[in-house]
């Protein structure tokens, strides 16, 4: 019964774009970042093509650079990619159906923003049409992206070009939609004051691991979910 | 960064993608343990954002850092695309140290 209609694969083409070109520039950030923090070109790229969660990616080059441990920067990146689990539970029923290894490939591709693209359709077939369109779309543009970074890194300064404030610049895009709830806001509260107050006491590469026990604001009773204190429903 | 590190990772990642979408498939998780796992990236994010720009090693340090951060954070708020956010942070950070 699935019928394959161009216009709705016209419109998933042109919303995976418009994030794939912030991905090519986020990758391109992470390859320039991932060479100077010590990375090959050919480790960058194994970091995207393989690892494929951005916020882990940079977290862990993140702590890298400035000097954590091996063990921390896995850590911090782990935690962050917990999440994918989550997407994962949601992203099942557009899997299931397919043969073993697509299913496998399309695992690969649940992240953040396919899960967006997906979670805007409600029709079965069409949420099938829309993961596999942004999966193969952001997959490319986030490894196009990391490829020219790494290709070029290797011959500038980063801090030059203001690229050491590249991942947080890239980090404040990528908190806002956890913002929305208060436990989002009281857990992000918690890491960045966490994240500072440690660091002289900590080996580099702890203090964000402490962050993460913002997470525990969720044991609490689901609170109703306001977007905004000034929000009246 | 070493190899060992991009493996584990490698493996890790795509082991907790493939638990949730191929594994568990049917599970319902326990609501309290999604809602943590949902508030991860907001308590590790808004950590690496503070570290990023307001340590230095062992150190606290302000920087021209923190200039493109205020200047994305901005952004960020108008609503402005992903892109028009990292050129501006980025941009202020760079011109900030070019000419101070």
């Amino acid at each position: 019964m699935h019928h394959f209609r161009a216009p709705d694969a016209r419109r998933f083409i042109s919303a995976s774009l418009m994030i794939g070109i912030a991905f090519v520039i986020f990758g391109f950030s992470f390859g320039v970042l991932a060479v100077s923090a010590g990375a090959s070109l050919l480790q960058a790229c194994a970091m995207s093509l393989l690892i494929f969660t951005g916020a882990s990616q940079m977290s862990a080059v993140s702590v890298i650079a400035t000097g954590g441990s091996a063990a921390s920067a896995f850590g911090g990146a782990v935690l962050l990619s917990g999440r994918n689990a989550v997407y994962g539970l949601a992203m099942a029923p557009v899997l299931r159906g397919g043969s073993l290894p697509s299913r496998l490939l399309g695992a690969q591709w649940v992240i953040d923003e396919t899960t967006a693209v997906v979670s805007a359709e409600t029709d079965a077939a069409k949420r099938r049409t829309a993961f596999w369109i942004s999966g193969v779309i952001l997959y490319a543009s986030w490894n196009l992206g990391t490829f020219l970074g790494a290709l070029l890194g290797a011959n500038i300064n980063p801090s030059d070009f203001g690229l050491d404030a590249a991942f947080p610049v890239m980090f404040t895009a990528m908190v806002v939609p956890h913002l929305r709830t208060k436990a989002g806001r009281r857990a992000a509260l918690f890491g960045a004051i966490a994240a500072v107050a440690l660091v002289p006491l900590m080996p580099i590469g702890l203090p964000i691991l402490v962050s993460a026990l913002g997470m525990l604001f969720g044991l609490a009773p689901q609170q109703p979910l306001t977007t905004n204190s000034e929000t009246t429903e | 960064m070493t190899w060992t590190l991009i493996l584990s990772l490698a493996a890790s990642a795509y082991f907790l993608k493939l638990l949730g979408s191929v594994i568990i498939g049917h599970w319902v998780m326990p609501p309290a343990l999604e809602r943590c796992l949902m508030l991860i990236p907001a308590a590790l994010l808004a950590g690496l954002i503070a570290k990023d720009t307001f340590t230095v090693g062992h150190q606290f340090g302000v920087d021209a850092r923190a200039a493109g951060l205020a200047v994305a954070v901005i952004a960020t708020w108008r609503k402005l695309p992903f892109v028009v956010i990292i050129i501006a942070g980025v941009g202020t950070t760079a011109l900030i140290r070019l000419f101070v």
